[in-house]
C-alpha cells in the first residue's frame, strides 16, 4: 500500500480507537485528542525510532505529549503500535487504570514523560534534549504542546533556553486548533503571530496542515535537516477533527459522549477507510 | 558551606558521570562556577527561570542522570512548587534540589528572599526528602547518601560560614536524627542554625540544674519518629527550634508525631506566621526569637506545663 495511505488509515484508526475509549467511558478530552491523530500516526508509524518490544531502549526517540490531556489519543496510537493490548483502551480512567486522563510514564508502557500540568512537559522535553547532548546520544526528542498551553509562561522559558542552547535534535509541534476551554484562543489570550513568536525565540518554524500526513512528514524531514536550531512545526488543526458531534466545537474540550454519538462517529470513520489497517 | 558543597559535588562528579548541575543564574552566589570549570558539558545555566530549571532537570533525570538544581530557598521551592510536585515527585524523577540562604540567613536580601515556608511547601509533597545540614562535617557525611537516595531530595543549604558543631569523623545517617545528648528533664529538637543555639541553650540550662537533651533533626522528612518518641519518653517535655515558620515545619512535624503516638507537652521556637525582612542575622534572630535565650525560656515554660 502507498505509504501515505497507510499513515492516513492509521490516523483514522487512532481516531476511531480514541472515540471508542472515551465514548465507552462517557466523558473525556476528546477535542484535543482528535486534533493530533495524524501527528501520532506519522511519528509512531513512520518517523520515530521506537520498538514496542523494547520500550525502555535508551537510544530510542522520545515523544513528550506536553498537552497531557491528549493521553487517550496517544494510548490508542501506542496500542495500535503494539505496546499493549487494544483491549486495555477500555480501561481508560476506570478505577486502578494504567491509562489515566493525563499521561503518566510510571503507569503506561511507552509513555516517555508524565504530563498534565500545562507547560511542564515542554520544559521536560527540553531537558531530555539537553541530557541527550550531555550523554552524546543521537536520538530525537519530539514534543507536542497545545495552543492554549502556549499561554503558560514556562513554555516560553523553555523555548528561550532551547533556542539559546541551539537544540537541533529537538522538534516541537503546536496543536493549533484555535480553541481553549473558555473560548477561541484569540478571544481569550491571542497567540497571533505565533510563527513570529517562535522565530524570535531562535527556532526554525514551519506551518503545516496538521491533518495532512504528507505535509507533516515532509515538515519533520525538513526539521531534521536544520542545524543549530530547534524546530517548531505549527500544525493548523481542527479541534474534534473527524467526529461530527464535536468537530470544530468549543464544547469538545472535555465533553460528555453518549453511545449514539460515538457509534455514529466510528461508523463514519469506518466508511472513510476502505482499506484494512494492520 | 557553599565551597564545601561545590567541592563535594565536583569530587562525586569525577567518579560518577550521572552528576550534572542545573542553575538559575546564581552560580556566583552558590559558588558553583568551579563545577562548571570542571564539567562544562554537565552544567546548564537556564537563566532566571526557576520553573524551567526544575522541568529541565526532571527531563534530564529520565535519562539516568542525577541533576542538582539550585536557587535561593523561596525560588527553589515556592516559585516552582507545581513543577517540583508534578514533574519531579509525582513523575518519580530523581532530582536533587538545593535551596540556599534559608530563613533569616538571607539577611540583607530581605523579605522577598527570606522563605519561612519552604520546608512546609516541600513537606507536603509525597516522597520528598528534606535535609538541612548544619556544618561542613555533616554536609560531607550526608552528601553521598543524598546522591544515592533514589528519589527527590531538597537540601536546605547554608551558604556562609557556620558555627562548627561536629568534629571530623562524626557519622550521620540520612533519615536518622543525630542525638547530640540525651536529657532527663527536657528534649530540644532543633534543625539548621538552631542546633548550635540549642547547644548553647543546653549549657545555660545545665547551669540552672536543668538537664536538656538535644536532637539534631538534619533530615526533616522522612522524620525519625523513633528518636523523637524515645527521647520524649525520657523527658516528657519537648521544645522544637527551627529557622522557619512553626507552621508545617519541624515544630509541626514533631507535634504531629507526638500528639498521635505519645502526647507530650511541647513548645515551638521558630517564626510565628510572619514574613521576613531586611537585617543582619543577629538582629533578625533576636526579632523573631531564634536564639538560645528563647530556647531556654521555652524549655522552662514546657517544664511548667509538664508539672501541671
Amino acid at each position: 500500500m502507498n505509504r501515505y495511505k497507510y499513515l492516513e488509515d492509521t490516523a483514522l484508526e487512532i481516531r476511531k480507537l480514541t472515540i471508542e475509549s472515551i465514548g465507552k467511558l462517557g466523558v473525556g478530552h476528546i477535542g484535543g485528542c482528535l486534533s493530533i491523530c495524524e501527528l501520532l500516526s506519522v511519528l509512531y508509524f513512520d518517523i520515530m525510532n521506537v520498538d514496542p518490544k523494547n520500550p525502555k531502549d535508551e537510544n530510542r526517540d522520545r515523544f513528550v505529549l506536553s498537552k497531557g490531556h491528549g493521553g487517550p489519543a496517544l494510548y490508542a496510537a501506542l496500542a495500535l503500535k503494539g505496546y499493549f493490548d487494544k483491549a486495555m483502551l477500555d480501561t481508560l480512567n476506570r478505577p486502578n487504570t494504567n491509562l489515566p486522563s493525563h499521561c503518566d510514564k510510571n503507569r503506561t508502557t511507552g509513555i516517555d514523560m508524565t504530563t498534565g500540568s500545562l507547560g511542564q512537559g515542554f520544559s521536560c522535553a527540553v531537558g531530555v534534549a539537553l541530557g541527550a547532548r550531555m550523554l552524546k546520544k543521537n536520538f530525537w526528542t519530539y514534543v507536542c504542546i497545545g495552543d492554549g498551553e502556549s499561554q503558560e509562561g514556562q513554555v516560553w522559558e523553555a523555548a528561550m533556553l532551547a533556542g539559546s542552547q541551539k537544540l537541533d535534535k529537538l522538534i516541537a509541534f503546536t496543536d493549533y486548533n484555535k480553541m481553549q476551554i473558555d473560548g477561541t484562543i484569540e478571544q481569550i489570550n491571542g497567540l497571533y503571530p505565533l510563527h513570529d513568536k517562535w522565530q524570535s525565540f531562535g527556532w526554525h518554524v514551519q506551518v503545516v496542515d496538521g491533518h495532512d500526513i504528507k505535509a507533516l512528514k515532509n515538515a519533520i524531514l525538513l526539521a531534521q535537516n536544520i542545524s543549530s536550531k530547534p524546530s517548531m512545526i505549527i500544525m493548523d488543526t481542527i479541534k474534534g477533527k473527524g467526529a461530527s458531534f464535536c468537530e470544530n466545537k468549543l464544547s469538545s474540550h472535555n465533553m460528555v459522549v453518549t453511545e449514539d454519538m460515538w457509534r455514529q462517529a466510528v461508523k463514519d470513520l469506518d466508511e472513510m477507510k476502505v482499506r484494512p489497517c494492520n | 558551606m557553599r565551597d564545601i558543597f561545590t567541592e563535594l559535588l565536583i569530587e562525586r562528579a569525577k567518579k560518577d558521570e550521572r552528576i550534572c548541575y542545573i542553575e538559575a543564574d546564581l552560580m556566583l552566589a552558590s559558588g558553583t562556577y568551579a563545577f562548571k570549570d570542571n564539567f562544562p558539558q554537565r552544567t546548564v545555566n537556564v537563566g532566571v527561570a526557576e520553573a524551567n530549571m526544575i522541568g529541565v532537570a526532571a527531563g534530564i533525570s529520565t535519562l539516568g542522570m542525577i541533576p542538582f538544581t539550585h536557587s535561593f530557598t523561596p525560588f527553589a521551592t515556592r516559585r516552582c512548587n507545581d513543577q517540583i510536585t508534578l514533574s519531579v515527585s509525582y513523575a518519580k524523577n530523581n532530582v536533587k534540589m538545593v535551596g540556599s540562604d534559608p530563613g533569616i540567613t538571607a539577611m540583607l536580601n530581605g523579605g522577598t528572599h527570606m522563605s519561612m515556608e519552604d520546608v512546609a511547601i516541600m513537606r507536603n509533597i509525597p516522597s520528598m526528602c528534606i535535609v538541612e545540614p548544619i556544618d561542613g562535617v555533616q554536609l560531607a557525611g550526608l552528601f553521598p547518601q543524598i546522591v544515592d537516595h533514589d528519589g527527590p531530595v531538597y537540601i536546605r543549604l547554608l551558604r556562609r560560614e557556620v558555627p562548627v558543631v561536629y568534629e571530623e569523623g562524626e557519622t550521620f545517617e540520612l533519615g536518622k536524627a543525630k542525638v547530640i545528648k540525651s536529657g532527663s528533664d527536657v528534649t530540644i529538637i532543633a534543625a539548621g542554625i538552631m542546633v548550635s543555639e540549642a547547644v548553647t541553650a543546653e549549657k545555660i540550662l545545665a547551669e540552672e540544674g536543668i538537664d536538656a537533651g538535644i536532637i539534631d533533626m538534619h533530615t526533616i522528612k522522612p522524620l525519625d519518629t523513633d528518636a523523637i518518641l524515645r527521647e520524649a519518653k525520657k523527658t516528657e517535655a519537648v521544645v522544637t527550634a527551627e529557622n522557619h515558620s512553626i507552621i508545617n515545619g519541624l515544630g509541626g512535624a514533631v507535634a504531629e508525631c507526638l500528639s498521635q503516638n505519645y502526647p507530650t507537652p511541647i513548645k515551638m521556637v521558630g517564626v510565628k506566621d510572619h514574613f521576613g525582612e531586611v537585617g543582619m542575622q543577629e538582629f533578625l534572630a533576636k526579632k523573631y526569637g531564634l536564639t538560645a535565650e528563647e530556647i531556654v525560656k521555652n524549655c522552662k515554660e514546657v517544664l511548667k506545663m509538664k508539672e501541671n
